[in-house]
């Protein structure tokens, strides 16, 4: 996986010169990086800084604020359990410490053996069928823990 | 094309779908009911079954029926028979429906929803009996699942784009917003400010100006106006156009949280298809207004939802918002006069446009004109997006249409407008929707969320759940709020741990009122409601956990583990990089 970390700059730049937006600001340079890559390489905050033309400072200031960025590769399968109120008055917390028991983790983050990210989702959008999780972004709904579990032994 | 021809056009192709020979397949595939269960492999099993049978079929995926209950939902037109419904389809049982009925036309039972059309067959209940559709009154979502999300042409065939005609060839800047005014519309996106209002404060300057409209809809509980997005994108973007013309505007966004790719992709689809057809870019019907629309995404930042974050968020930067004054009128996204709406508002426009004023007027109550999209969702029998008109009361929105609290269960708790809306008794039954008499009873409508909880949630466990909410998603600018959510989360958490006393509740109080004071956004100066709205219904329940007697047990048997990544975000990983 560590080898992952390192990008090379020319590749980082094609994403961003082929990015799928059509006002290029630092965010969507960053999103377009994230979705190509899975995760923000370190040298991607200097490419991204010279081709908007911002400081690596300005970057580094976005790509810390919103929640979705990772700084490391993320797990093979990422896995996703909404917390939002109407999943957890319909049991979002037992999800939650099911996985977290299967994957020996205290809280969202990633496997030791990089097959799995878990992460914690404020509100997935899909409150009627909640509670709700999502398998690589894909949404199932009227989760329980069984289910989950047998889902996740499915993922190879 | 001239809008006439093009008009001519597709009100052929809608015959030709509706009466022609071949049967007519609509299947409902949105995000929040679709997606998840699988809607888009029952399109892909139709498809093969098509091939295989070699048959000659439309197929077309449609928006939302508002009754996620009964999702994913099928319906088959043919032979000039009443359009048929069946729910909760699978994508194993559905070549059995279409063999059954396409074959030897035979209705298959199972599954069976009812029919919809002006006669009916017999042994068939016809569909508006089913609860939840009855009682809906849909303008907003007029087309959601009855056209197919990407083919301009259905949505000109009923009706599209002739809002934007009759303002652009016929109507003047003014009378447009004018009519807009007069029609009372309200915005829905939490503030309920009038809209017309709003777009004639719109800088009269030369040159760029912008239309921003906010889908980041980070509120837990509502979906609606994804629901909107996925179901229907076309009248969004009709409504952005004609508030384009309204302000004197230029370009317009279309703001979306990153990662809801069906809403974000079929928005797009949506507004390729207009630029093909001469409703979007260049002397649009040959007059000289020329409006560009474009999708921008967001981040996870609940905060960006607010009007001034949106705006630093399409720059690019961090979503924290301004200090106003200057206001977006004047100066806004770039530094260019801005005026912002939720897709709901704009969603109406084209059809006040088209019908008058007078006729939006007349629906709903007289401070809350039209209708309120409610989201139902938690501890409810049929969960849905329903469309309602204003003065609809509560009751009947949680009983008649939402069917009642499951397994004879009590009403405790409703929760609405999003977390910083509050928590309501049972006694707010009675209360009607409309903003006006929502803000009197203490609440918001807001986006349309409503939470129901039943008698096995204590109000601390559910205001914990609320609190955290808002400290994970406080965006950190102004120090009230971020210190201040973390207190409160940290003594909510307390007396869910049977450890608090009364004092805390003063001390609660007392930052409530700092965090009101000394916050930008109404994200910090809401950020108390959650708890002041609970200790007004239920502090007893408060009081029962300070003596670790939590009154259902459910503070103990539900410990959410809350993420423990802040912004700045990952920042260890930052340091160890």
């Amino acid at each position: 996986m560590s080898a992952l970390k390192n990008i090379n700059n020319e590749y980082i730049l094609d994403i961003l010169e082929n990015q799928d937006h059509t006002t290029v600001t630092i965010l969507s340079s960053l999103l377009s990086v994230q979705d190509g890559i899975g995760f923000l390489p370190k040298n991607a905050i200097k490419v991204v800084a010279d081709f908007v033309n911002v400081t690596t400072n300005d970057v580094w200031g976005v790509a810390s604020y919103y929640l979705n960025f990772r700084f490391d590769p993320p797990g093979k399968h990422t896995i996703e359990i909404c917390w939002g109120p109407s999943c957890h008055v319909n049991g979002a917390s037992k999800l939650q410490s099911s996985v977290l028991e299967k994957f020996k983790l205290k809280n969202q983050g990633d496997t030791s053996d990089g097959k799995f990210t878990l992460k914690f989702n404020t509100c997935l959008g899909a409150c009627p069928q909640a509670p709700m999780i999502s398998i690589n972004h894909k949404l199932s709904g009227k989760m329980n823990s069984l289910k989950l579990l047998k889902m996740l032994d499915k993922l190879k | 094309m001239s809008f006439e021809a093009l008009k001519r056009d597709s009100d052929k192709r809608w015959l030709d779908l509706t009466t022609g020979t071949k049967p007519w397949i609509r299947v409902s595939s949105v995000m929040c009911c679709g997606t998840s269960l699988e809607s888009e492999e029952i399109v892909s099993v139709i498809a093969n079954y098509i091939e295989k049978n070699k048959m000659l079929i439309n197929i077309d995926t449609v928006g939302c029926h508002g009754i996620c209950y009964a999702g994913p939902i099928i319906d088959i037109l043919y032979k000039g028979q009443p359009r048929i419904f069946w729910g909760n389809v699978t994508k194993d049982n559905v070549v059995k429906i279409l063999d059954s009925y396409i074959k030897k036309g035979e209705v298959l039972t199972d599954n069976l929803l009812g029919s919809l059309g002006e006669r009916s067959i017999d042994g068939i209940k016809k569909i508006d009996d089913l609860p939840g559709i009855n009682l809906q009154n849909r303008i907003a979502l007029r087309n959601s699942g009855n056209i197919a999300f990407n083919d301009i042409f259905q949505y000109i065939a009923n009706g599209g784009f002739e809002g934007l005609h009759k303002a652009v060839t016929k109507m003047s800047s003014d009378e447009v917003i004018s009519e807009v005014k007069n029609s009372g519309l309200r915005g829905r996106g939490g503030a309920a400010f009038p809209t017309g209002l709003k777009w004639s404060f719109m800088s009269n300057s030369k040159g760029v100006k912008y239309i921003l409209c906010n889908c980041e809809e980070g509120d837990p509980g509502a979906y609606n106006d994804k629901g909107i997005l996925e179901s229907d994108p076309y009248t969004l973007i009709e409504g952005m156009a004609i508030a384009g013309y309204a302000t004197k505007s230029t370009n317009g966004y279309v703001f979306i949280r990153h990662g809801h790719d069906g809403p974000i992709e079929r928005t797009k689809e949506a507004i390729n298809q207009a630029y093909e057809n001469g409703l979007l870019g260049k002397n649009i019907f040959g007059s000289d207004f020329s409006f560009d629309i474009e999708v921008s995404l967001t981040g996870d930042s609940y905060v960006a939802g607010e009007e001034t974050a949106l705006m630093e968020s399409i720059e690019g930067k961090s979503a924290r918002p301004r200090s106003r004054p200057p206001f977006p009128a004047a100066y806004g996204v770039w530094g260019k006069p801005s005026t912002i709406n939720n897709v709901k508002s704009l969603a109406y426009v084209s059809e006040i446009i088209r019908n008058g004023s007078e006729w939006f007027k007349s629906i709903g109550t007289e401070s809350s004109s039209g209708t309120a999209i409610v989201c139902l969702s938690g501890d409810i029998l049929n969960p849905g997006m329903y469309e309602v008109e204003m003065g609809i009361s509560i009751k009947d929105v949680v009983e008649k249409i939402g069917g009642g609290i499951p397994n004879g269960r009590k009403l405790k708790m409703l929760q609405t407008g999003g977390p910083l809306g509050g928590v309501l008794g049972p006694d707010s039954l009675k209360v009607k929707i409309d903003f006006d008499e929502m803000a009197k009873a203490g609440a918001i409508l807001g986006s349309g969320g409503i939470i129901i909880v039943d008698d096995r949630t204590c109000a601390v466990d559910l205001t914990k759940s609320l609190v955290a909410f808002c400290q994970y998603e406080s965006c950190g600018k102004c120090f009230p709020c971020r210190l201040g959510m973390t207190h409160l989360l940290e003594i909510v958490e307390k007396i869910s741990k049977g450890k608090g006393n009364l004092n805390d509740l003063d001390l609660m109080n007392k930052i409530g009122k700092n965090m009101q004071a000394g916050s930008l956004c109404g994200h910090g100066q809401l950020g108390y409601n959650p708890i002041s709205s609970a200790l007004k219904h239920f502090q007893s329940d408060f009081e029962s956990c300070m003596d670790g007697n939590c009154p259902t047990g459910s503070c103990n048997e539900r410990q959410i583990v809350f993420p423990e990544n802040t912004r700045p975000s990952s920042w260890q990983t930052i340091k160890e990089n």
